[in-house]
């Protein structure tokens, strides 16, 4: 487990998400983690990062925590507050770098259900949908996943549902369906560890380990089989400054991370 | 041209473009005449039981709460909503029982609020039916068709999915790259209700914020009608013509709904009733809870203005402006 002394688990994964975001360049984000983190990588090491809503928000300086990707907070002192044509249309033409979602249930090629648990037409728990899910993933050149509670549960080998494209069913797949080359999933993050995806079977394959998380853990807490690295790394840890900024200037009221 | 897939989702609001070409020709008055009238008279005149229906805006943001409200005050029933992110509207109305179909890019959730107990009970119960799945962009290029007059537009998401497997789109081979591709079908409302910062009486509209769908949107529903903060001359839509959003052509009512999004946000005016949403959450986990709150809210007022005085009146929407100019801080009093 990830030693909770100067940090909570909620801190770490937004503090993850940012580190793996980079400097001029572009993320088209979902709600909740992915804005934190690309907040607060824009406030520290990615000052030129320009962050993408689907509803039309582009390029904002966020005074703070949006509760939708649609509200004014999301086009606030933007280069333009335009509308879901254009940032879609951007997104298709190859303008965005990163998409970065959130979700529930992953399988090992990355592909995401958001749609329904059980039956389709008479489901036992239904979920929101694609919402703008299914369009960044199939336009944007690097995927971003966090799922806060990695579990069998949520690191399934069958997904319910497939709202959202990973890999689809392993190489070349996505190429064979239609969606754009050299697109798809880049990064999994989760309260245990941080993951990509080996380039010959485009199964998910761990990283780095996060601080007191073992090996036995990550595999404990999947469904389906984790590739292993030949040297599994340390994911860094947020500094004080990251911390207070999380704190301070991003979610004062603990909304998302928590008190 | 190929098929190579076919969602098996229905095709609501689909029509041929030339029938499409021929109502629009027979029912969208051309003449610049006074459009206003009252949110009863636009809901009972262009609001029929049965219709495919389309909220402007987005999620809880710049939604004509007016008109969801006047359309559950006046019982319509077996309505199918476009899903379009389309999320305290959609819930009201599903709790409601005027919905009976939906086809869904983003519902049933709040975002960061969590999941609706009111409208997933309704579908988890079979009463009410997904018939259909998209993307946001998948909805949106529906309009996007739509409003240009041509059956389908192409496009790039929803492959390889089940979201397409359940979508009304259809794959097929790209005739210039030989590529598979997807072939999202147009869709034309019945009946669309978007709400605007200000528009002239004509139903010329302009709104001071992302338009997220609404260009397309207004455009391609057979009707429309406009919810505004304010009226103005038209005088002014002349003077500042690119600032016009959606045109007086495409309007057939004009609503003047001060806080009119109310608890939704109007962006630059007021910030969400986090209270009122809270309110609602709460006691929609219980269709009891549903019913108190529509007897309240939405029965049991006669304008919108005292529904206003309800929840909080003057007070209450000083604060939501001041909220909205981040001169106060954030609250959450939904989370758990």
């Amino acid at each position: 487990m990830l030693i909770e002394d100067r940090y909570n688990t909620r801190e770490f994964l937004a503090f993850t998400g940012a580190s793996v975001l980079e400097d001029k360049k572009t993320v088209f984000v979902g709600t909740g983690f992915p804005i934190i983190a690309s907040m607060l990588a824009q406030k520290t090491h990615s000052p030129k990062l320009v962050i993408v809503f689907e509803a039309g928000g582009l390029g904002p300086l966020l005074p703070e925590l949006p509760v939708s990707v649609g509200e004014s907070r999301t086009f606030h002192k933007a280069i333009a507050a335009s509308s879901m044509h254009d940032a879609m249309s951007l997104s298709q033409a190859g303008y965005i770098d990163f998409g970065f979602l959130g979700a529930a249930q992953m399988d090992m090629h990355g592909n995401i259900n958001t749609t329904v648990i059980g039956n389709h037409d008479l489901p036992q728990s239904r979920l929101p949908g694609s919402g703008g899910a299914n369009d960044v993933a199939s336009f944007a050149k690097k995927l971003i996943i966090i799922i806060a509670k990695q579990s069998k549960r949520t690191f399934v080998n069958n997904l319910d549902f497939l709202t959202t494209p990973g890999f689809l069913d392993g190489p070349n797949a996505r190429e064979k369906a239609g969606l754009p080359k050299d697109t798809g999933p880049y990064r999994v993050i989760t309260q245990l560890g941080i993951y990509g995806f080996d380039e010959k079977t485009k199964r998910l394959q761990l990283i780095s380990l996060h601080p007191g998380v073992s090996v036995d853990e990550v595999i404990e807490n999947s469904s389906f089989e984790i590739m292993l690295p030949n040297k599994v790394e340390t994911s860094p840890e947020p500094t004080d400054k990251d911390l207070r900024i999380l704190r301070e200037e991003i979610d004062p009221a603990g909304i998302v991370l928590g008190k | 041209m190929d098929i190579i897939k076919e969602g098996k989702g229905e095709l609501l609001g689909w029509h041929d473009p030339d029938e499409a070409r021929e109502w629009v020709l027979q029912n969208k008055s051309r003449e610049l005449k006074d459009k206003t009238m009252s949110a009863k008279e636009a809901v009972s005149r262009f609001v029929n039981d049965g219709d495919f229906i389309a909220s402007g805006g987005f999620g809880h943001i710049r939604v004509s709460m007016a008109i969801v409200y006047e359309i559950i005050r006046q019982k319509k029933r077996n309505l199918a909503m476009a899903g379009k992110t389309a999320v305290h509207d959609l819930d009201v109305l599903v709790g409601a029982g005027c919905i009976n179909k939906v086809e869904v890019a983003y519902s049933f959730g709040h975002e960061l609020r969590g999941l609706s107990p009111a409208s997933r009970r309704v579908v988890e119960s079979g009463q009410c039916k997904v018939v259909a799945e998209t993307s946001n962009a998948g909805y949106q290029w529906r309009f996007l068709a739509g409003m240009m007059g041509i059956p389908f537009i192409p496009s790039r998401n929803l492959l390889g999915t089940d979201t397409g497997n359940y979508s009304s789109c259809k794959g097929v081979k790209d005739p210039f790259s030989g590529k598979p591709i997807n072939l999202i079908p147009a869709a034309y409302p019945d009946i669309a209700f978007i709400h605007v910062h200000r528009c002239d009486i004509y139903g010329n509209a302009q709104i001071d914020a992302i338009l997220v769908e609404d260009f397309e949107l207004s455009r391609c529903a057979r009707r429309l009608i406009i919810t505004t903060e304010e009226i103005i001359d038209n005088e002014i839509i002349r003077r500042e013509p690119w600032k016009t959003a959606i045109p007086f052509l495409v309007v057939d009512a004009v609503v003047k709904v001060p806080h009119g999004s109310h608890p939704c946000e109007m962006p630059g005016m007021y910030y969400y009733d986090e209270d009122h949403i809270a309110e609602w959450l709460n006691l929609s986990r219980t269709q009891e809870g549903v019913d108190n709150y529509l007897s309240k809210y939405v029965f049991g007022v006669d304008s919108f203005d005292n529904y206003l005085k309800l929840c909080g009146g003057t007070k209450k929407l000083n604060y939501l402006k001041n909220r909205e100019l981040l001169k106060e801080p954030m609250v959450a009093p939904w989370r758990k």
